[in-house]
């Protein structure tokens, strides 16, 4: 008896489960089934499901238009890049709010998310006139740096959170053993703290990869990433919703997939230190 | 192990992106900023006439949705970053820009073949200050009532060439058979400066309404703006869509497109679009007349024409001037013309154009395009004399904040949220704190 509640009950979640993940993934379903419409039976009206000529004449445009390989590539290049050189300052940073608290820790890890709150376009001006000061307007190094700060503040905490679940005496040990600091941050710690490292990592190429303030208002041409590339074509007068479908489409086609393959890590990562 | 390649990784992507930040190009490439629309979209395919003949100059293309266009430029301009040399702008942004200093004034330097004297007088002046040209229409638009012939002669009416407001409400009222999902009327409800306040304020110029009275001061606490307001409010819901106060352009295209509108009242550019069979289910029954007024003087029609400008901050004005000459010149409608034919030629911004007995053929909606444009006149817009210039907006700094804020009141209206009375009087309140902080 008691176990046929049980087969019921499990039945019923996953269920649910499918249909909440359903539910996710419709709209990429949809963007995806639209980008192969033409506009006119994009806006159709009842919608049309999977029964229409498709066309990949929206791809043929988009590639036409601009200049995707361009666009990826400083995608790639800037959520990369800030996410690798936030991680190289967070580390240290990290590793000393959590195994050497101070008494202001605490105070100094909320001021950090404080910044977090300041509404970016109070920043814009300043910035994008010290970046004319210094000539690098449009230029991904600017990127780079710009979202590298932006997101320090969550890949600080993160790493923290992670490191605060490494028992300090491993690190004792390892001292007693000898290990200088060097050695017990590259040889101890990050071993044991690696899928927290993997997934901050991960989760700040998704968040820089999906800016779209920033990257928008300081590039032009040879800096854009596939934001800019995105904006390109949604239209206020006409219609644009396929072409726009078959943009999105190739702007997280490359995202998409690095979250397939690194899934497991995601998940781990983001429920580590979720049971205490 | 893991940190170290980390390092080297990160060392190596900022020495390459900072190479690539130093290397700089020999021939002059002239950076546009432009909208992505039809028009736009098509003289990107056309420039290698313009490369051809100027072969030292070369075109690199930033396409944006218009509101992300306008934060881009703005940013620029206000900064003076000098990233774009050609910026696509409206109407809206040309006085304000040109009086701040922050325009190229286009009365010098421009090819021969510009012909400046063929622009459209009403167009043109909406784009000068003080006798100078500042930016250089590509295409221009007004507004006009587009509408379903076989619906209008089911109801036994017929539209004339100027139609009345009360004219259109009750053709509407008749039109509209809610069983089969037809609306009488299709207009803008959508909050926004450039959405629902383009129509409304528009509308309201025809009703003898206005933003404001010579001393600056708010004036939604008018009987006109009342009228104007209501009589919008009632025939919408008497004969408009369901949800309308969520429609803007594109979603009344989609409706008109798929045979759910009797009437829409909204930009001429809208006219080739619901006269394209490929899109268009009602493409072979369409109608125009000009947009409706109270008899008043003034048609509740808009003006607007994007326009190339050249920022101060440009290092490379020459060769800009050069391209903007060709590009919003007559030559290139020929151009346009022989490559597409001539219904794809941008229309509203050279009286050439409408002497052009191929184009008139082409498209049908030329003439009452014409029309429309030529029956706004942005420096005198209303009834009432009035400090500013601008039909469907004020040509000052303060009015996309403002006409934002105005155009969510009127929209909550529409849905129904507050009656006409409280949404003019939120309206009166917020422009006339909003004006005061301004300092008028």
């Amino acid at each position: 008896m008691a176990r046929a509640i049980t087969t019921r009950k499990k039945a019923m979640w996953t269920a649910l489960a499918w249909a909440f993940g359903l539910l996710m993934f419709f709209p990429i379903l949809w963007t995806f089934l639209t980008s192969f419409k033409t506009e006119a039976t994009a806006i159709a009206d009842p919608p049309v499901w999977f029964f229409f000529d498709w066309t990949t004449e929206n791809y043929a445009d988009v590639f036409d238009r601009s200049n995707y390989p361009l666009a990826l590539t400083n995608s790639i290049i800037i959520a990369v890049g800030s996410t690798l050189l936030g991680i190289l300052i967070a580390v240290p940073a990290a590793w000393a709010m959590a195994f050497v608290p101070g008494r202001r820790t605490k105070d100094v890890l909320l001021w950090m998310l404080s910044t977090k709150m300041l509404p970016a376009v109070g920043v814009l001006y300043p910035l994008v006139l010290v970046a004319k000061w210094l000539d690098i307007l449009d230029s991904r190094i600017l990127l780079v740096v710009v979202l590298m700060l932006i997101n320090l503040p969550i890949i600080v905490w993160m790493l923290y959170t992670y490191f605060r679940e490494i028992p300090g005496e491993i690190l004792e040990a390892a001292r007693m053993d000898g290990a200088n600091l060097r050695n017990e941050i590259l040889y101890v710690l990050t071993p044991m703290a690696l899928p927290g490292i993997a997934s901050t990592v991960l989760l700040n190429i998704i968040l820089a990869w999906n800016e779209a303030f920033w990257t928008i208002l300081l590039t032009t041409v040879s800096a854009a990433p596939l934001t800019k590339f995105i904006a390109s074509f949604s239209a206020p007068e006409g219609l644009f919703y396929a072409k726009l479908s078959a943009a999105s489409m190739l702007a997280i086609a490359p995202i998409l997939v690095m979250g397939w393959f690194s899934q497991k890590q995601l998940v781990r990562g983001l429920t580590f230190g979720a049971v205490k | 192990m893991k940190l170290k390649n980390a390092l080297f990784a990160a060392s190596a992507i900022v020495s390459v992106t900072a190479t690539a930040a130093l290397a700089q190009s020999e021939t002059t490439t002239l950076t546009i900023a432009t909208v992505n629309n039809g028009d736009m979209v098509r003289m990107q395919t056309l420039t290698d006439d313009f490369t051809e003949q100027h072969p030292d100059i070369q075109l690199e293309w930033v396409t944006l949705e218009e509101n992300v266009l306008r934060q881009n430029v703005t940013t620029d301009i206000s900064t003076g970053g000098g990233a774009y040399d050609v910026m696509t702008i409206g109407t809206y942004e040309v006085p304000i820009w040109a009086n701040n200093g922050w325009l190229v004034s286009l009365n010098d330097g421009m090819s021969d073949d510009f012909a400046a004297d063929d622009l459209l007088p009403a167009i043109a002046d909406g784009l000068s200050m003080d006798g100078e040209l500042y930016a250089a229409p590509f295409y221009g638009e007004s507004s006009m009532v587009m509408y379903r012939t076989d619906l209008m002669e089911e109801a036994g009416l017929e539209m004339p060439d100027a139609p009345t407001w009360e004219f259109i409400r009750e053709a509407a009222a008749a039109m509209t058979d809610r069983d089969a999902d037809i609306n009488g009327i299709c207009a803008r409800g959508k909050a926004g400066w450039g959405e629902n306040m383009a129509f409304l304020t528009a509308m309201a110029n025809s009703f003898g309404a206005r933003w404001f009275d010579e001393d600056w001061q708010a004036q939604f606490d008018s009987e006109e703006w009342s009228e104007a307001l209501t009589f919008y409010l009632e025939m919408m819901e008497e004969s408009g869509p369901a949800g309308a106060a969520n429609n803007g352009f594109n979603e009344n295209l989609t409706l008109f497109q798929q045979g759910k509108c009797g009437m829409w009242i909204d930009a001429t550019v809208a006219a080739s679009f619901v006269t394209n069979p490929e899109d268009s289910t009602v493409a072979d029954s369409v109608g125009f007349a000009l947009a409706p007024d109270t008899g008043l003087g003034k048609r509740g029609n808009w003006l607007w024409a994007w326009s190339l400008a050249i920022p101060t901050s440009s290092e490379k004005q020459d060769a800009a001037k050069t391209f903007i000459s060709w590009a919003t010149g007559p030559g290139y409608a020929e151009l346009v013309a022989e490559n597409e034919g001539w219904a794809n030629v941008p229309p509203g911004t050279r009286t050439s154009l409408y002497e052009n007995q191929e184009y008139l053929d082409a498209a049908p909606f030329a003439q009452m395009t014409l029309e429309s444009i030529n029956a706004a006149d942005p420096t005198n817009p209303t009834v009432d004399p009035v400090p500013y210039t601008g039909v469907q907006f004020v040509a000052i700094p303060e009015f996309a904040g403002i006409g934002t804020q105005v155009g969510q009141e009127f929209s909550a209206a529409l849905a129904g949220q507050q009656s006409a009375e409280e949404a003019l009087s939120n309206a009166q309140a917020l422009t006339t704190d909003e004006m005061e902080a301004a300092g008028y």
